[in-house]
């Protein structure tokens, strides 16, 4: 007798309702009308504060990439932050370049450079490569104090940037300026991210992360993707570095230590491995936590920072993205 | 030549310091698994705990002793009470974990005992050795007590069960647990372990580079270095590794004239990515082999 195959109504993810796509798009939508009302609500330094935060979100989504969906560790993404904004506070004030033209820049030279450093990094794995790039973080900013480049990077004192104005004669001030700017450069680096990673690159450098062996077994130049990752890791974290930058209107060696690397790291690790708007939750964790920690006790605050961190892990250890993933899964569940 | 000699031995003193380090490193390595961001700070915060202790009128030895045991019992606990919950998680959620501890460590210590740097005494006394001044006792003592760490931990992972079952615990969990191994004890005892390594480390080097919260953190960079360079899998390796560090910081500092003082950290990133482009797991490690 034959066995006739099960005729069922293909399975819809749904809460309240809606199906999940229509979730993404209503919270999309959500998201895009807070935007905008964000710089006309609150006083300027919360502007700046989230201009930061989402700062942040960008530079973290660039360890995401590498991290989440390549799979290769990195302590030490402040390096590239550092000469993103390096990049763009030398056109600024010694070449007298405009600032929007520093943010391409930015991301060219951090290209070539993570893509350079990717390279021996290809022979790394785990731990060994979260080494080395640990050491990167930690080798940078003396680098940029040393003598030989001093000309150009003002050795310890670093340099001061002229914020910039809003061009056209718009009606708002330089921080609501730089708000929008930011948003703008962060939608459509997001929107970008978003494509990589569904597209055939995507999926080869999801398989990369997965197993190595076969990825390369069906194809995939593990090394070429593997050091493509680590530069468009690296150009990420570097236009975020170059409109941190201009957003803080000064840069200096020791506003780069190990101590952005590891935030940056705890930020990917807060929101979500391998999810991209865990970033954006994980830029306002970077920003907001460390304050909050300060205002709790002011000598302690390294240890209420730690115990806050502890908790979270302990909360939920796959991130924010976990979290919400848990949330809807449970919601589907009730109905 | 004589400089050339006085910054060999000057190296293998500050290398000793490392090697110290390096063998901590690699012991919590091999009973975890993971490298351990909060070393330095766990060490720091023993090397507090033995000064409290000294200035409560202590003798030295005993403060040294007592320290180990207290160090060993905390690195214990933190295991079982930190980090059991973690279990079976990434390996990032490990990793923030120990930010978090190495955070916790810092800003306790700061608050406790308070920001500013303290002489902390040396067992070994000050003067000359052999009438010359090419190394100090303290170095020597260094160094002789990191060689005898060195060998008693050989003896203690090659010839008592206990360490049998660490180094099966650690190299095949599940393998371990079902020929009767206390897998997670086995663990909270390499933490231990660590700790107590950690501590003496962190009172052998207190003399010289001073007491104060952050005194680790460049150290234990050295120290990862020195890992790294001899191997995460092998302790002797590391040891090596450790002084060699510290043998070409100093001689690329006195013979490399853009290096000079500032850059000098940089080296240990040069030496961690040279060494491991040419031999990824160390000069004395094993190469690690998966089954695909």
């Amino acid at each position: 007798m034959l066995v006739r195959p099960e005729t069922r109504e293909p399975p819809v993810y749904a809460v309240g309702g809606i199906p999940l796509a229509q979730w993404r798009l209503i919270l999309l939508g959500l998201g895009l009308v807070v935007a905008c009302v964000v710089p006309f609500a609150l006083k300027n330094f919360y502007i700046f504060q989230i201009t930061l935060a989402i700062i942040y979100a960008i530079a973290i989504l660039g360890l995401n990439l590498l991290t989440g969906f390549n799979g290769q560790f990195s302590l030490g993404h402040s390096a590239f932050y550092a000469i993103g904004a390096y990049t763009a506070a030398i056109m600024m004030e010694n070449l007298g370049i405009n600032y929007v033209w520093t943010l391409p820049a930015a991301a060219v030279v951090c290209f070539v450079f993570g893509f350079l450093f990717g390279l021996p990094a290809l022979r790394l794995e785990g731990i060994y490569l979260a080494l080395a790039t640990f050491a990167l973080a930690i080798a940078i900013p003396q680098a940029l104090k040393s003598t030989v480049v001093e000309h150009w990077t003002g050795g310890v004192q670093g340099i001061v940037i002229i914020k910039p104005d809003a061009p056209f004669g718009l009606p708002l001030n330089s921080d609501q300026w730089l708000y929008v700017l930011t948003v703008v450069v962060a939608i459509v680096m997001y929107v970008c991210a978003a494509n990589l990673v569904q597209s055939r690159t995507g999926r080869a450098l999801i398989a990369i992360r997965d197993h190595p062996v076969a990825a390369s077994a069906m194809g995939i130049n593990v090394s070429l993707y593997k050091s493509l990752t680590f530069g468009v890791s690296a150009l990420y974290t570097g236009v975020a570095g170059a409109l941190g930058a201009i957003a803080i209107a000064f840069v200096a060696p020791d506003s780069f230590t190990f101590v952005l690397a590891v935030a940056l790291f705890v930020g990917l690790v807060v929101g979500g491995v391998a999810s991209i708007p865990g970033t954006l939750v994980g830029g306002l964790f970077v920003l907001f936590v460390p304050n909050i920690a300060e205002s709790v006790s002011k000598g302690l605050a390294g240890a209420v920072y730690g115990v806050i961190l502890l908790l979270v892990i302990y909360l939920m250890p796959s991130g924010a993205a976990g979290l919400a993933r848990l949330v809807t899964a449970k919601l589907m569940q009730r109905r | 030549m004589e400089l050339f000699l006085h910054q060999v031995l000057a190296g293998l003193a500050t290398g000793g310091i490392y090697a110290c380090m390096a063998l901590a490193v690699v012991m919590i390595y091999q009973a975890i698994d993971h490298l351990n961001f909060a070393q330095g700070e766990m060490a720091m915060f023993s090397t507090f705990i033995a000064w409290q202790l000294i200035q409560w009128g202590f003798p030295y030895w005993v403060a040294f002793v007592l320290t180990i045991g207290i160090s060993f019992i905390a690195g214990v606990l933190i295991e079982r009470i930190v980090l059991r919950p973690l279990h079976g998680q990434h390996v990032l959620a490990h990793v923030v974990a120990f930010i978090a501890l190495l955070s916790i460590f810092n800003s306790t210590a700061g608050f406790i005992w308070d920001w500013t740097i303290k002489s902390f005494a040396s067992p070994f006394g000050s003067g000359q050795l052999f009438g010359q001044n090419l190394i100090s006792p303290h170095d020597a003592g260094m160094m002789g007590v990191t060689i005898v760490m060195l060998v008693l931990l050989y003896l203690f992972f090659r010839h008592t069960r206990v360490g049998l079952s660490m180094r099966a615990a650690a190299a095949n969990p599940e393998s371990a647990q079902l020929a009767g191994i206390r897998v997670g004890w086995m663990t909270a005892l390499g933490w231990g372990m660590a700790a107590a390594i950690g501590s003496v480390a962190g009172m052998l080097i207190a003399p010289v580079v001073f007491l104060e919260p952050n005194m680790m953190l460049s150290i234990l960079l050295y120290g990862f270095a020195g890992a790294v360079v001899g191997g995460l899998t092998s302790p002797g390796g590391a040891v090596l590794g450790g002084f060699a560090v510290g043998v070409i910081e100093n001689l690329a500092g006195t013979y490399i004239p853009v290096v000079g003082r500032e850059m000098k950290l940089s080296i240990a990133l040069c030496i961690i990515v040279a060494v491991l482009c040419v031999k990824p797991s160390g000069l004395f490690g094993r190469p690690v082999v998966t089954r695909v």
